[in-house]
């Protein structure tokens, strides 16, 4: 990658829905990079531009916004990134104000607002073919001349159309530094601006911008106040003469900024934009198709349900193929290092099996993200949102907490990624805290052996499904009064108002939504990778550690007829007994004894911490029939069938009851089991307050319920 | 003067008023829904909140009761009045 020249700074600044993250990638040529803005869950994208004259400057992509009153952690960020208070961020010497053709009143008020900071200026007039299918014809050159003689061009970013031209247009912007006009404050509201920005320098000691002052006289949003350090005492009597003096003049404070934006802007239009002959948009047909009454729920429903089964089905042959994958590369390792089993184990049970349990999840990734991409980038995202909003407004949640969720029922990585997509705070934290609970695939292994183990065989097919349903069932049962109580009592965050643009219907960009995709995996891999796999090793070594051989020439010993394989199996449960977290296992048992879990459900279940689905080899294991044990297996389902206690209050009795059975799904429905979600919620929630409070709540829910479940099914069996 | 929760499907209106100090109001001011400005309500979502309006060429999603202290003029002189039954 080849770094910008002389460290030049230029910030992409526009609504949603302009396709501004299209240009990005289109300026950028995809020479990307994707980090995190410090302190906040804004992930800061910036890539290398060529300005078309060998010039190279670095582009930043800044999240997309309606204004800059601060309301929302991305709005901070614009804020503070064009004026400069990122730490370790640049200026930027150019600002490049991405606007829908289609609609340039409200998009130019963004760039008004933007105008009050002072810097250069380029304006793109972004989706120009649809503005010309609409028969919009837009004077260029007077729009440049009224807005002071910034650049204004017009590119379709989507069809790679004037895409040189904005190059151009940036080359000239640095070069020439022309700033944008700016509006005319009216005298009485000017007069308060300079006093608010004045006293703020004086008591704080800091430079004060007009731009500052602005967000300080406007906003009701303290942040700017609060990162300038002018606390309340100081600043109350200052914002309330200042306010007045507004209000005196004829204006609401809290009008006054858009009202004198707005009518600035409507001069600034005037003439600029003249309608021919041309097509109405589609969208409004389409949306009385998709947003009807009766038919749009049903096609709703069709779309998810099509989309999010595709996901399993698609995701199942990359899944099978990692996982024949790993096998192969565990069986070829494996007998090289016969001379050292302690290696042996380490890289064939550890290493490979540990990054395999994880790789065998990125194909669901993948496609969840590239489904999850298509949505918003054709516009039914927002639909989507629309139609589910009031099923979960009375939980504190919001419609666009539906595609998480449900996304959450193939893997809850992605889904915490999809989170971002949520402007509101609080339904954000709390949409997040609850995806866990939904039944993720990871949890499928251990409800289709019991269901075939036992639901099946006792009670015939018709149950098997039942039960099956109802465990993808348990959690959603248990994340809906979670949501309530979060956002009610707990969180005390002000909620935001659910106003949400339903933008024109777009085809998505193939290249667009496959890249997000990418970056999207590779961020997970990256992230989460590294976490499970230290879980998997430190899991692994517990449960190798200590190793005497004597152990396994007793098992020999006393097995002097038993087939290689019988034996192998046995020696290897022997030596998962004695290890550390067998002992763990045998001594935390008693508090898994309410549920009906012996000590081998018990090690399993602690093994299965790191990643749920852990449990089923951890159960072949434990149960001597070898670690190949699969969910259909028929060797692992006979022993877990003849299993009975061997001592106690229980003894002779079979070990899986129906009770058991029941309380060890309800227990896995429930309980936190999965190192990399853990380290998402972390992520995505700014810290380890959340993921370690989820951790308790979900385990603890999983225990009692649990425990419920097998007391009530004992007494009643 | 009637709430803007109260329109139609299909009906226009003028915005006579709204409360500058709510985060709501803010926003729509923020999109260009200003004083004097002409609105339609689209549609109500499928399970009757939220609602669509359109005004200045664009769509916007609100809910029902955001929408209550929304005044708006429905006698004003707004385009065609084409109220559907509900």
């Amino acid at each position: 990658m080849s770094t910008p020249d002389a460290g030049l700074l230029v910030a992409l600044v526009g609504n949603p829905n302009t396709g501004k993250s299209t240009l990005f990638n289109a300026l950028t040529g995809l020479r990307q990079r994707v980090g995190n803005y410090p302190g906040v869950t804004v992930a800061r994208k910036s890539g290398t531009c060529d300005l078309g004259d060998g010039q190279k400057v670095e582009l930043v992509d800044l999240p997309g916004l309606y204004s800059l009153a601060a309301a929302s952690p991305d709005e901070q960020v614009v804020i503070d990134a064009l004026s400069g208070n990122i730490a370790g961020d640049r200026r930027p010497d150019a600002v490049v104000l991405v606007v829908d053709s289609t609609n340039l009143l409200r998009n130019l008020f963004l760039a008004s607002q933007v105008a009050e900071l002072g810097r250069p200026v380029v304006i793109v007039l972004n989706q120009a073919d649809v503005a010309k299918e609409q028969g919009l014809r837009i004077d260029t050159e007077l729009l440049s001349r009224r807005l002071g003689g910034v650049p204004v061009v017009m590119s379709s970013a989507w069809k790679g159309e004037g895409i040189l031209d904005v190059r151009r247009a940036i080359a000239s912007a640095v070069a020439n530094q022309t700033p944008m006009k700016r509006v005319a404050w009216p005298t009485n509201i000017a007069a308060a601006l300079t006093d608010v920005a004045t006293a703020a320098a004086a008591d704080t000691g800091k430079p004060v911008t007009e731009a500052e002052g602005q967000r300080l006289l406007f906003d009701t949003n303290p942040s700017t106040a609060d990162r300038l350090g002018w606390t309340l005492a100081q600043r109350d009597k200052t914002l309330r003469s200042a306010r007045d003096r507004v209000r005196n003049s004829g204006y609401n404070p809290m009008a006054a900024e858009p009202l004198v934006h707005y009518a600035h802007l409507r001069i600034v239009l005037e003439g600029v934009v003249t309608e021919g002959a041309g097509k109405a948009g589609r969208s409004a047909a389409v949306d009385r198709l998709l947003l009807h009454r009766f038919l749009g729920p049903v096609l709703f429903l069709g779309i998810m349900l099509g989309f999010f089964g595709s996901v399993f089905w698609l995701a199942k042959f990359p899944m099978e193929w990692i996982q024949f994958g790993v096998d192969a590369l565990k069986g070829v390792v494996a007998p090289q290092l016969e001379a050292y089993p302690m290696l042996q184990s380490l890289l064939a049970d550890g290493i490979i099996g540990g990054v395999g349990a994880f790789l065998v999840f990125l194909p669901q990734i993948l496609i969840l993200f590239l489904f999850i991409g298509i949505l918003e980038d054709s516009g039914y995202m927002a639909r989507a949102a629309f139609i589910m909003d009031r099923l979960f407004s009375w939980c504190g949640l919001n419609g666009k907490s539906f595609v998480p969720l449900l996304s959450g029922f193939a893997c809850a990585i992605p889904s915490l990624l999809s989170t971002r997509t949520i402007e509101d705070p609080k339904a954000r934290l709390a949409t997040a805290f609850v995806v866990p609970f939904m039944s993720c695939s990871a949890r499928f292994p251990i409800y289709a052996l019991m269901c075939a183990a036992f639901i099946g065989p006792l009670y015939g097919p018709g149950w098997q499904s039942v039960v099956m349903i109802g465990m993808h069932c348990v959690g959603l049962f248990f994340a809906v009064p979670t949501a309530f109580v979060l956002t009610r009592l707990v969180l005390k965050v002000k909620p935001h108002p659910f106003v949400l643009e339903l933008p024109r219907y777009q085809m998505p960009k193939p290249r667009d939504v496959l890249w997000r995709m990418w970056q999207n995996a590779a961020e997970f891999v990256s992230k989460a990778g590294t976490v499970i796999f230290a879980i998997t090793i430190i899991v692994w070594a517990l449960s190798y550690f200590p190793r005497d051989a004597s152990v396994a020439e007793r098992i020999k010993a006393s097995n002097p007829t038993a087939a290689e394989e019988v034996v192998k199996a046995k020696v290897q449960a022997a030596y998962v007994e004695q290890s550390y977290m067998g002992r763990f296992g045998k001594a935390v048992q008693p508090i898994f004894d309410p549920l009906g879990f012996d000590w081998k459900i018990t090690v399993g279940v602690l093994a299965s911490f790191p990643a749920r689905e852990v449990i089923v080899s951890t159960l072949g294991v434990t149960y001597s029939v070898g670690e190949g044990a699969k969910a259909d297996g028929q060797h692992l389902r006979k022993a877990m069938q003849d299993a009975k206690w061997s001592e106690g209050p229980r003894a002779g009795a079979p070990i899986f009851s129906l009770a058991a059975v029941l309380a060890l799904m309800v227990f896995f429905a429930l309980c936190s089991q999965c190192g990399p979600t853990i380290a998402t919620l972390a992520q995505e929630t700014g810290g380890w307050k959340w993921a370690a409070g989820s951790f308790v709540y979900m385990t603890a829910l999983a225990w009692l319920a649990g425990t419920a479940v097998y007391q009530v099914v004992i007494r009643l069996t | 003067m009637t709430p803007l929760s109260q329109l139609l499907p299909g009906q226009f209106g003028k915005l006579a008023s709204l409360n500058p100090e709510r985060g709501v109001d803010q926003r729509l001011m923020a999109l260009g829904l200003l004083p004097g400005m002409v609105l339609k309500l689209i549609r109500r979502a499928p399970l009757g909140d939220p609602l669509a309006i359109e005004f200045g060429g664009q769509v916007v999603s609100l809910r029902l009761a955001e929408a209550e202290n929304l005044i708006v003029d429905v006698s004003a002189d707004c385009p065609i009045q084409r109220p559907r039954q509900p």
